[in-house]
């Protein structure tokens, strides 16, 4: 059985593509063979990210056109053997995309009995992230914990309700899940911040992670080396955890708060 | 939280932004599920209206209730108090 996860958010820049690489990463990691589609035509940002950039010779849309075949354009990880890429085209034709092309794609890797396929949507709620969920089992609904953000979950997820195959077919609907990013706990406590159960409370969905706010993610991009696999980042053990959740472990949330300092950190520590 | 924060009236940030979300949140999922008129058919009927009688845009208030086998589009308009009265 293969499974569609679309990673998504409507909001741009709170982490999708860094949860697609690490969650495709940690699937894979767990042995499950998967690939992890990058929607965002025009600009491709998918492969930087999971440190592929190099060897991409062929990409989503020249499968959709017929140029290449479909194991032409899948990148095999050079870290994990059942993990491939499928970048972006980076024409501006914003037709490049077809419902019947991404089916077909979608097909294939069924076919070709993939576990998972995680689609990273762009942001916004245009094409390509309507296709990026369309065929989707599941949604994974990346969130900060900021106004914006959530304002803009919640309008995601009004268009999974509706705008899905699953929707249109009643098939059940997407499942949905939460995954709130750039989480600072010590905000939290002195009431900067919203905390996990206040999101949680106003898009009443589970929440399947929460990756604390760390430096190591930018250090992860900057190597192009997912976060997930950066064994001494909380990032990563947070990541590992929304992993363990999404093949249905049980697994209390970890870094909701901060993390006791001493007495000499605290009188001299940043 | 310090010991300060005990004293301080007023309510933290992250409360406020709770606060506004939930209304939003809450007015736009009502609001979805609706034809996609209803926007343009609430700012035709409030120009209208605003032809004859002054009025906040605010106080026209447009809603689709589903009922068994119908729906209902409720139209309700505060108009203001005469002037002088």
């Amino acid at each position: 059985m293969t499974e569609i996860i679309v990673v998504t958010s409507g909001k741009g820049g709170v982490g999708k593509t860094t949860t697609s690489a690490s969650m495709a990463c940690g699937l894979a990691r767990r042995g499950k063979r998967v690939a992890v589609i990058d929607f965002d035509i025009g600009l491709r940002n998918l492969d930087l990210i999971m440190g592929c950039e190099r060897r991409v010779v062929y990409d989503f849309v020249n499968v959709i056109n017929g140029d290449c075949t479909l194991k032409q354009a899948l990148i095999r990880d050079k870290r994990l053997e059942t993990l491939h890429v499928l970048a972006a085209s980076q024409t501006r034709d914003k037709d490049a995309l077809t419902e019947e092309g991404v089916r077909r794609v979608l097909d294939e890797l069924t076919a070709e009995q993939f576990d998972y396929i995680i689609c990273d949507s762009p942001a916004g709620i245009e094409k390509g992230a309507h296709l990026a969920m369309y065929f989707a089992d599941r949604a994974v609904v990346v969130v900060n914990p900021e106004v914006s953000s959530v304002r803009d979950s919640d309008r995601i997820l009004g268009l999974l309700a509706s705008k899905t195959h699953r929707s249109a077919n009643g098939n059940g609907g997407v499942k949905e899940h939460l995954l709130l990013t750039r989480y600072n706990p010590r905000r939290v406590a002195n009431g900067e911040m919203m905390s996990v159960g206040d999101v949680k409370e106003i898009l009443g969905l589970d929440v399947i992670g929460v990756i604390p706010e760390s430096p190591d993610v930018l250090a992860a991009s900057n190597a192009g080396v997912p976060v997930i696999l950066n064994e001494e980042s909380d990032a990563a053990a947070a990541y590992g955890d929304a992993v363990a959740r999404l093949l249905g472990e049980e697994c209390p949330l970890r870094f909701l708060e901060e993390p006791k300092r001493g007495f000499f950190a605290r009188m001299f520590g940043g | 939280m310090g010991l300060l924060a005990l004293f301080r009236s007023k309510p933290s940030s992250a409360s406020i932004a709770k606060e506004r979300l939930r209304i939003i949140v809450a007015q736009e999922r009502g609001g979805r599920g609706g034809p996609d008129y209803l926007p343009l058919l609430r700012r035709e009927l409030l120009q209208v209206i605003h032809k004859y009688v002054n009025v906040d845009p605010e106080a026209v208030q447009i809603n689709l209730e589903r009922e068994a086998g119908h729906e209902v589009l409720e139209l309700s308009v505060a108009l203001p108090e005469k002037p002088g009265a």
